[in-house]
Order: structure tokens, then sequence, then C-alpha cells
């Protein structure tokens, strides 16, 4: 059975979202859930084993070699972001039942898991596919399952913040698939590898088509991830989804985007192309630097806790950009071990938020106030995570940052440096915030008493915050992939 | 020559379509206008000798589609609220895409032309080789069900996520409806047009079978048949009322099997996995690959089918539903 591990990944998911709607039993759809989630990591951690001495596995579907078929082909890349969506899974969907309970209506709850199984197949299937159009059709399969996961929120809010998403993101797929269409005019094939290499002749005669093409893809991507000025739907989503969907979606949706740009730009157009054709420097740069600043200070002025950590996560995916920017291989390592990093912190964070949630019933600053002492865990949750979170040592906030600094400096650009050092401080004013109100301010009168999180909440958010520490103590796995990754980009191999 | 001239007739109505979308506020009128723009996107289709495309276009651009805005209309009322936000960054973002666009084309391989990369790279083996590894005369239908067999199965995928949203949004009210009786006053009897649609029922059923099970040789496969044979259930719900279509077809009915159609085409994978091949790999089902095709293809074809005639149905039904019920109310 191991050969077919890549097909698995995504089908199991896939296939059990019309199972789960199909028995229409809540708590089973949920045990199914988390069941899949954690089958789906144990795959893709032998997959990420399996490749990452720089094999390559393949898949053919339908038994068709590849420019004629779809192929799925995996390398260190795609096996870290399916570890990385299929980990936050693995955590995110034992934490949800409890969550959901005060969030969604129970007849619905059924519809939740058969989206959010939706939702993690499209994820998988954008992440591990080799082919172009193949990765269009899993953008929609998770992109429409993400529609509905956000309208779900308790808020009416959330069903503008669904609608606008669903506009935005309805746009950046049309602008996606034009882009592809594009491609397949001039080379007649869909699959990426075939791509790369009947390409090469357009780039060299500098062929408009293949520059409109690049403008559609990196556009249309740029949608999905929220770049900036391109981010007008994430604070909104973020905040009104149900938390559970929240910590899912900043965990992992965003980091499958980029890593689909990643795909494009290098596996596709090739580096020399991207920056020495293209110049996605000179856009990504300055984008990156002016949404870490700008979404940095926006959120420090958010009333609720989830627009807060959603403007920030604006600001990290300026982060990646910037390492993507730098054009170096210290600069993807920063981006590629970013995308890792920034799901540890981002997930955790939002536990807490959910889990906060859970307790008081709402996740604005009035609710946070005094929760030092009734929420000691959850808090001091928030509080490391944080901590990684603007970069400190020994969390794995800083190493993300060590390599973006050492990225500047070896392009030699120290202002930039000084910028990324801004942000961190930055976050500090808004997480210390957040830490002022929840210990040194006293509970206000008139809230109830409340008690500390379910302790299978705590723990599995725990285990998030513990990968933080590791993982920023212990680098040297997580920065050997990168790394790795990086080279193979740079060098333009498939 | 005639053919350009065509085709420039045909561009032009459909730009002039767009432009009176853009001006109308009437969105009944839109609707209609998106119904025409779909049809003559088919009409496009054709003539460029795509007949599969324009028959999905065709019904569901035109057909489905236009049925399923207008329920939605019953709901939100047929006129446009002024928009909030003037209308410059939308045009300058227009201008902007529609200019790369076009700057895009031209350097474009020349239409048409037989050198072009798109028929001289993956097309030929799929035209001069699909007869023999497939076995089936259609050739649209061999890429789409077998070589990017893969792909469909997302596609239809999405639209069972598209049912999955609805029913999270609106879902299907069933309780309301149906202790609902429609007094005569309210709503007469239509006997011409019930009677009419009796008689059209059964040919449009039957018409969606052919579809469904003609797709290896003609225009046709489970999309098309799917979203035809759900027409036919909209036309009696139209004609008699929502609780005669409950009686018929119930929504709980409807419910597990868009499911199971789903699980009919990923069955089928995970029954040539088991038989050693890869998923979706049919020339593994039958001793002779090419029957294997011709089962999985078969297979396959039906899940899509009943996944798309029972989807069309429930969002149908969600809509209609939701629209009785405020009239209610």
């Amino acid at each position: 059975m191991t050969e077919h591990l890549p097909a698995l990944q995504v089908i199991i998911p896939l296939l059990l979202a019309p199972v789960v709607f199909l028995f229409n039993h809540a708590r089973l759809a949920w045990i199914l859930s988390v069941l899949v989630s954690w089958v789906g990591l144990l795959i893709s951690l032998s997959l990420l084993f399996a490749v990452n001495d720089g094999e390559v596995i393949r898949y053919e579907f339908g038994g068709w070699e590849a420019p004629y078929g779809i192929a799925y082909k995996v390398d260190r890349l795609n096996a870290l972001v399916l570890l990385i969506v299929s980990a936050m899974a693995a955590v995110i969907f034992p934490f949800s039942w409890q969550a959901i309970q005060k969030e969604i209506p129970p007849s619905l709850h059924v519809i939740f898991y058969t989206a959010l199984l939706l939702c993690l197949s499209g994820l998988l299937g954008m992440a591990i596919t080799g082919d172009a159009f193949n990765l269009f059709v899993f953008i929609e399969i998770s992109s429409l399952s993400t529609y509905t996961l956000i309208s779900l929120g308790k808020d009416r809010r959330a069903l503008t913040a669904a609608f606008q998403y669903l506009i935005m993101g309805t746009i950046g797929g049309t602008f996606i698939l034009i882009g592809v269409g594009l491609l397949y005019i001039l080379t007649g094939t869909l699959n990426m590898a075939d791509l790369a290499l009947r390409i090469g002749e357009y780039e060299a005669q500098e062929s408009r088509t293949l520059q409109a093409a690049f403008a559609f893809l990196v556009v249309g991507i740029g949608l999905k991830l929220a770049m900036f000025p391109l981010h007008l739907w994430l604070p909104g989503a973020y905040a009104n989804a149900p938390s559970v969907v929240s910590a899912f979606l900043a965990a992992t949706a965003t980091k499958v985007a980029v890593y689909a740009l990643l795909r494009f730009l290098f596996t596709v157009f090739g580096a020399d192309y991207t920056y020495d054709g293209m110049h996605i420097d000179y856009l990504f740069i300055p984008l990156a630097l002016i949404s870490i600043l700008f979404a940095s200070i926006v959120a420090i002025f958010q009333r609720g806790l989830k627009r807060m950590l959603a403007y920030s996560s604006v600001a990290q995916i300026g982060y990646m950009l910037l390492g993507i920017g730098l054009a170096n291989e210290s600069g993807l390592t920063a981006a590629t071990l970013h995308l890792f990093n920034h799901a540890l912190m981002k997930g955790a964070l939002f536990l807490v938020v959910a889990m906060i949630f859970f307790r008081t019933g709402g996740t604005s600053m009035r609710y946070i106030t005094g929760l030092g002492k009734e929420m000691p865990w959850t808090m001091a949750a928030f509080v490391v995570a944080g901590l990684s979170l603007i970069g400190v040592p020994l969390t794995v906030g800083f190493i993300s940052k060590w390599y973006l600094i050492l990225a500047s400096i070896e392009r030699g650009w120290w202002p930039i440096t000084i910028v990324v050092l801004i942000g961190s401080l930055i976050a500090v004013v808004y997480i210390w915030r957040v830490v002022e109100a929840a210990y040194f301010k006293p509970r206000p009168e008139n809230m109830p008493p409340v008690k500390e999180a379910p302790a299978g909440m705590l723990i599995l958010t725990w285990i998030l915050v513990a990968a933080n520490i590791y993982f920023g103590v212990n680098a040297s796995f997580t920065a050997g992939i990168a790394g790795a990754v990086a080279a193979e980009l740079l060098g333009g191999g498939v | 020559m005639i053919e350009s001239l065509i085709n420039i007739i045909l561009f032009t109505m459909l730009a002039a379509t767009s432009l009176a979308v853009v001006r109308l506020h009437n969105l009944f009128a839109i609707t209609m206008l998106f119904g025409v723009y779909s049809l003559l996107s088919a009409v496009i289709f054709v003539e460029l000798d795509a007949v599969d495309v324009a028959f999905t276009e065709a019904a569901v651009g035109a057909g489905i589609s236009t049925m399923l805005i207008l329920s939605t209309l019953v709901i939100t009322g047929h006129h446009e609220k002024n928009p909030k936000h003037g209308p410059w960054l939308p045009l300058v973002v227009v201008i902007l895409t529609g200019a790369v666009l076009a700057w895009g084309t031209l350097d474009m391989p020349l239409f048409g032309s037989l050198d072009n990369p798109i028929h001289q790279h993956v097309a030929p083996r799929y035209i001069q080789d699909s007869p023999e590894e497939i076995g089936i005369p259609n050739m649209v239908t061999s890429v789409l069900a077998s070589y990017r067999g893969y792909d469909t199965m997302g596609e239809v995928v999405v639209v069972f996520a598209a049912l999955i949203g609805v029913l999270a949004l609106i879902g299907i009210n069933e309780k309301k409806c149906a202790k609902r009786q429609y007094s005569s006053d309210e709503r007469p009897p239509r006997p011409v047009l019930q009677v009419m649609s009796k008689l059209l029922i059964p040919y449009i059923m039957l018409f969606a079978l052919y579809v469904q099970f003609h797709g290896d040789f003609g225009p046709g496969g489970g999309f098309q048949a799917g979203v035809i044979f759900a027409a036919a259930i909209i036309l009696y719900t139209l004609t008699f009322s929502l609780d005669d279509a409950f009686d018929l077809i119930s929504p709980r009915v409807l419910r597990p099997l868009a499911a199971i159609g789903v699980l009919i085409y990923g069955g089928t994978g995970i029954v040539t996995m088991l038989l050693g091949g890869t998923f979706l790999n049919y020339s593994v089902l039958a001793g002779d690959p090419k029957s294997g095709q011709h089962y999985g293809i078969l297979a396959i074809e039906f899940g899509v089918g009943l996944t798309v005639a029972t989807v069309m149905m429930l969002i149908f039904y969600a809509f209609v539903s939701r629209g009785e019920k405020g009239k209610v109310e």
C-alpha cells in the first residue's frame, strides 16, 4: 500500500466528507474526522522521511504517465507543506468538538465537519499536486468549503465576511485559471515539470503572453495569500469565523497559498525568470515592508483579539514575501521556515482565543481583562506563543527572523533589517496590550467568574506551544529541510 | 471567411450583452441576459467545434444557473440596491485586467494554426491513441473521464461542496412547506401548464438518460445528464408546487444520494487501487484493459450524473422553500 500514500493523503479526507454527510451523526462525524487527521499526519510524516534525502515520489492517477494524465510529485517542499497542514489538522480537529458546542448550532455540526474535511483535502490536494490545472480544482474545493466554514460564525457579520472572501477569492481563482490557461496556450501542457521544460523558449523571447500569465498567477495567488494590498478579506474572515476555523485557516490556508506561489515562481517559471526577467523582488520587497509595518500598527488598535491576530497574520505574510523578495538562499530559507513556524504560533494563539471564547463568550479586550488569574494555563499559553510571534530567542519566531536578517545582510540591504526589528517591536506592543489586560488589571465587577479551560483543550494547545519552543531550541530539523528546499528552488530544480 | 464573420458577429453580441448587464438595474432582466450570454457562448463553442463544452454551457449556464438565480430573486427581490462604493476602483481594476489580457494576446500563437503547441504536444496522443487505449469514439469523454479523471472527480466534489454551502447557509425548509396547503385563491390551478409539463417530463427524463449513457459516443455525459434530469423535476415543481415535488422526490432521499454519487466515483478509484492499479486506473477492472476502461467510465459517469442531478434539485429546493417561507411569515 505504501506506493499509494501520496494519493491516500488527499483521497481519505476527500471521500470521508461524503461518508460523514451520509451518516448524518455529529459525534461520529467528529470521531471520524479526528481519526482521518491522525492518519493524515502519519502519512505526511512518512512521506517527509521518504523524500528527506532529496528523493522524489511520483504517483500517476489513472495509470497515465505525466503530461498525459495527472501526476503527483512529492519533493521536500511538498512534504513540508503537507506536514504543516496535516499536523495542524491533527491538533485542531480533536480540539474542535468542545469549541463548536458554543459557536455552531447542533443541527449544523455534521455540515461543519463535512466542510472541514473538504477544506482539509482541498488544502492537501493543492500542496501535493504536480499539475497546474489540478491545483486549480483543489483551490476550488478548499475555497468553497472555506466560505462555508466562515459563514458558520456566530455573528451575522460572518455572512458579510464570507461573502467578501467569496468575491475576492473567486476573482483570485479566476486569475489563476487565466494564468494557467495562458501557459497552456503557449506550451500545450498542464504538468508543472513539463511546463518548466517547455517554457524556456518563451522566457528567452520575452513573450508577452508569458508575462501576462506570470502577472495573472502572481495577482491571483496574491489574493489567496492575502498579499498587501489584497489582504482586505482576511481580517473580517478570521475575526468572524468560528474560533477553530480561524485557527485552522490561519495555520494552514495562507501557507498553502504561499506554497503555490513558490511552486509557480521557482518550479514553473524558474528563479532566473522570476528575478531577472520579471523582477519580482521590486514588487515583493516594498509590499512586504509596507505590510509588516502597516498591518502590525493596525493590529495594535484592534479591540477584538481575533482581528488583532488576523492583522498580525497579514504582517507575518509580509515576512514570507520579504524572504522571497530578498532573492537569496537565506531569504528563501526564511520564507519556507516561516511557513512552518508561523503555523505553529498562529495555531497556538488562535486556539487560546477559542478557549477564551469557550469560557467567557467573547474575545474582545473586555473579556480578557483579569483573565490571568482565572485562566492561568490558557493565558500562559498565550504569553509563550506571543513571545514566539515577537521572535524572542529560544522560540521558532526567532529562527525565522534570524534567517530573514541574515538574508537582508547578505543582500547588503541593512535598512530592511531595521524594518524587521521594528516589526518585532510593534508585535511586542500588541502582545503586551493583551498581557497587561490579562495580568495587571483586575477582573471587571460585572463579569461573571470563569473557570480554567477544559483539560483536553489545554493539552492540545500546549502541544503547539511546546512545539514553538522545541523547534525554536532545536531548529536543525526544520532549518535543514527549509535550507535544502531553498537551494532546490533557486537551483531551478524540479 | 464566413467563419470569421460569424465569429465577429457572435462576439459583438456577447460584448453588447455584457454592456447591457452592466447598465441595467433590474435583476430579473440581468438574469435573463446572463442566460442569453451563456447561450451565445454555447454557440461560439459549437462554432469552435467544442460541442461537449457547448452542451454543458447550454445546460448549466443558460439552463440551470438561470433557474437558480431566478429562485434566488424570489428571496431577495428584483431590484438592485445602490452600491455603497463608487465605480472608480472597480473600473480601474477592470481596465487594467483587460489591458494585461490584451497585451498578453499580442504574442499568442495564431488562432487556429495547426502548428500551435496545444495541437502538437499532448493533444495528438489523445486524438490518435484514445480509441485504442480507452476504446470509445468520443475523445472528450476519454480525456474527461480517464486521462484526467481525477480532475473530474475534483469537480464533482466542488458540486458537492456547493451543496454543503447552501445547506449551511439556508438549509431546506421541509416542515413548513409540508404543512402548508396551497389554497386555490392564492395559487390558481394551471391545467394547461400542468398537462403540458406532464407530457414533457417523461421525454426530458428519457433525454437525460440518453445523454448520460450516450456520452461515450457523442456529446454528453454525467454533468449534462444530471442537469437535464434536475430540470425535469424543477419544471414539475414550478407547474405544480413544492409540496407535490417533495412528495415525488423528498429531500431526505436526495441528500444521501448526493453523497453516494461522490462515493461511487471515489469508490471506483478505491476498487482500482485494490485490484493493483493506481487510483482511477480503470484498465485493471476487467481482464481486457479496454473493457475495464469502459466499465470504469460507465461507473464514474453514473456517479457524476447522480451527484449533479441531486445537488441541483436540492439547491433549487433550498431556494424555493426559503422563498415560500418568506411569503408565509
